[in-house]
């Protein structure tokens, strides 16, 4: 992680005992971890140990759930939902520029991701896959510091998986953005990320960093382990 | 023709390879000047039978007696100025009704307060037969123009109160979260996400609306008519002119069809975006 050393001293995203609990039950049991600027996080977990929770803690859209802890996060983040949620009254450059300007920039965007001259289409007129990548541009045209996504690719079919997960590794090397991805693919999380975390009971079960030049089976065995999922022949 | 010769019935493989197209469910392509088929096909009729001496004239008269009777009327200059009359009535209630239905529905959508202040009191108003309001309105009022346009208003406010507020009401919640993250400032948020994911609820409360004007007018003109084409057809009722009569409903009835036709229209442009099964 050479390329990272000198910004490990102020990490982008910093939690310090982060609990969060829905109607007493503690899902996120004060969590700490630290997120190195420009660093791709994947986060696994059983349905319901509380990544989205996690991660919507991180967004700052739990507004109204009980929990303590510290959080700090840049400025300029973006989030990635599982559904493309663009708004089916605008067209797709006015959905990538919600909340921005700059059509030139939007425009710029939507080629990163190969929907140029798709701009004037209503979103209702593009494929899942295609919405997906449209809500991937609204992400990025913010230069954010920090990319959110729960499970972004989670409605896709196994192909558009594939071409998804090299875009965004693509977009990330180009635009460096810290990336917490939330999925429950275990293959996912050992592709895309530097780092794997797994929750477990509220905590940070396991936290793996990824080498390019291991063995990807390596990776795989330990965290299906750490899922509690046995294969037959390491 | 198959050559199989068993006594179980065999799909034969022309039909077996042929793709069906599903069933559709949508009821598919409009008919050409749709909306005039029923009213056309209805004077067709209503001619034919007068032209074949089967209706009373003294009670329906033929169709073209009505026209003729129009034309006569509208050069002596009486029909121009009633039908003006209760135009500017329509269009005074209407536009205060619109106007005051869109704004609670903003004031009680967008804040707890408007709406603890707002919904309930709407509701109370609604649940009273606006039309058994007019004796109070025409002693508060007294019986000129403004109570008309009050009556009106109140008509026309509430269907589109509640619809309004009902779709602002039932904005989806993932909407609202997007907005949050993409930083949209509340005055963007109401703009570019709150009014059009209202739009469809409110052209429905507009199109109720708008009908209500009218029942509200015929009504009022009917009951408490001192001018306009309500009070044309109240005297007619009075010298026995059923023509009279009729041309005063054809000209509602024009009148509703365009400003139905009209709101219809508007709502197709601005609601391009839709694919709905009336698309
Ligand atoms: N708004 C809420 N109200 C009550 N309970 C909630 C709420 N949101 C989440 N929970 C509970 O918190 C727990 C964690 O939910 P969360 O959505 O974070 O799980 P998850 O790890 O994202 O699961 P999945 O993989 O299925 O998306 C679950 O038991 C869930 O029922
Ligand atoms: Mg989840």
């Amino acid at each position: 992680m050479a390329p990272h050393t000198e910004q490990l001293t102020r990490p982008a995203v910093r939690l310090r005992g982060l609990t969060r609990s829905f109607d007493g039950r503690t899902v996120l049991d004060g969590i700490d971890l630290d997120i190195p600027a420009g660093q791709f996080v994947a986060l696994l977990g059983h349905s319901g140990s509380g990544k989205s929770t996690l991660l919507r803690a991180v967004a700052g859209l739990d507004h109204e759930v009980v929990g303590s802890g510290q959080l700090t996060a840049p400025e300029r983040v973006s989030v990635v939902f599982q559904d493309s949620r663009l708004l089916p009254w605008r067209r797709v450059l006015d959905n990538v520029l919600l909340g921005t300007d700059g059509q030139e920039r939007g425009r710029e965007a939507l080629a990163e991701v190969g929907l140029a001259g798709r701009e004037r289409a209503w979103p209702s007129e593009l494929s899942g896959g295609e919405q997906q990548r449209a809500a991937l541009a609204r992400s990025l045209v913010r230069e954010p510091e920090l990319l959110l996504a729960d499970e972004p690719f989670g409605a896709l079919d196994a192909l558009t998986r594939i071409k998804m997960h090299a875009l965004l590794r693509e977009l990330w090397k180009r635009h460096q953005p810290s990336v917490l991805l939330v999925t429950h693919d275990v293959d996912e999380a050992i592709v895309l990320a530097d780092r794997v975390l797994v929750l477990e009971s509220g905590r940070i079960g396991l936290d793996l960093t990824i080498e390019r030049d291991r063995p990807r089976e390596e990776y795989r065995v330990r965290l299906l382990a750490a899922l509690g999922v046995s294969v037959g022949s390491g | 023709m198959s050559a199989v010769t068993t006594t179980v019935p065999v799909v034969a493989p022309e039909v077996s390879t042929q793709v069906r197209r599903r069933r559709r469910l949508s009821p598919g392509r409009r008919l050409p000047a749709a909306r005039l088929v029923g009213p056309v096909l209805l004077l067709a009729v209503w001619s034919a039978a007068s032209a074949a001496g089967r209706l009373d004239p003294a009670a329906i008269p033929a169709p073209w007696t009505v026209v003729r009777t129009g034309a006569h009327l509208w050069t002596a200059g009486t029909l121009p100025t009633d039908i003006l009359t209760s135009l500017e009535r329509a269009g005074y209630g209407f536009a205060i009704g619109l106007v005051a239905g869109v704004a609670l529905a903003l004031a009680a959508g967008l804040s707890r307060v408007g709406e603890a202040l707002i919904d309930g009191t709407v509701n109370l108003n609604r649940a009273i037969p606006t039309l058994g309001l007019i004796p109070l309105f025409i002693l508060w009022l007294g019986i000129g123009e403004s109570f008309k346009v009050a009556i009106i208003a109140i008509v026309v406010y509430i269907p589109i109160y509640l619809n309004t507020h009902a779709a602002l009401a039932g904005i989806d919640h993932r909407f609202v979260e997007l907005a949050e993250v993409q930083g949209l400032s509340r005055f963007a948020f109401v703009r570019q996400i709150v009014i059009p994911g209202a739009l469809p609820g409110f052209f429905v409360g507009l199109r109720l609306g708008v009908t209500g004007s009218w029942l509200g007018l015929v009504v009022l003109e009917q009951i408490n008519a001192t001018s306009g084409l309500g009070y044309m057809m109240f005297q007619a009722q009075n010298y026995g002119q059923s023509d009279v009569i009729l041309v005063g409903l054809v000209v509602y009835g024009v009148f509703g069809l365009v400003s139905d036709s009209a709101v219809r229209l508007i709502e197709r442009r601005v609601l391009s975006w839709r694919r709905t099964l009336s698309s």
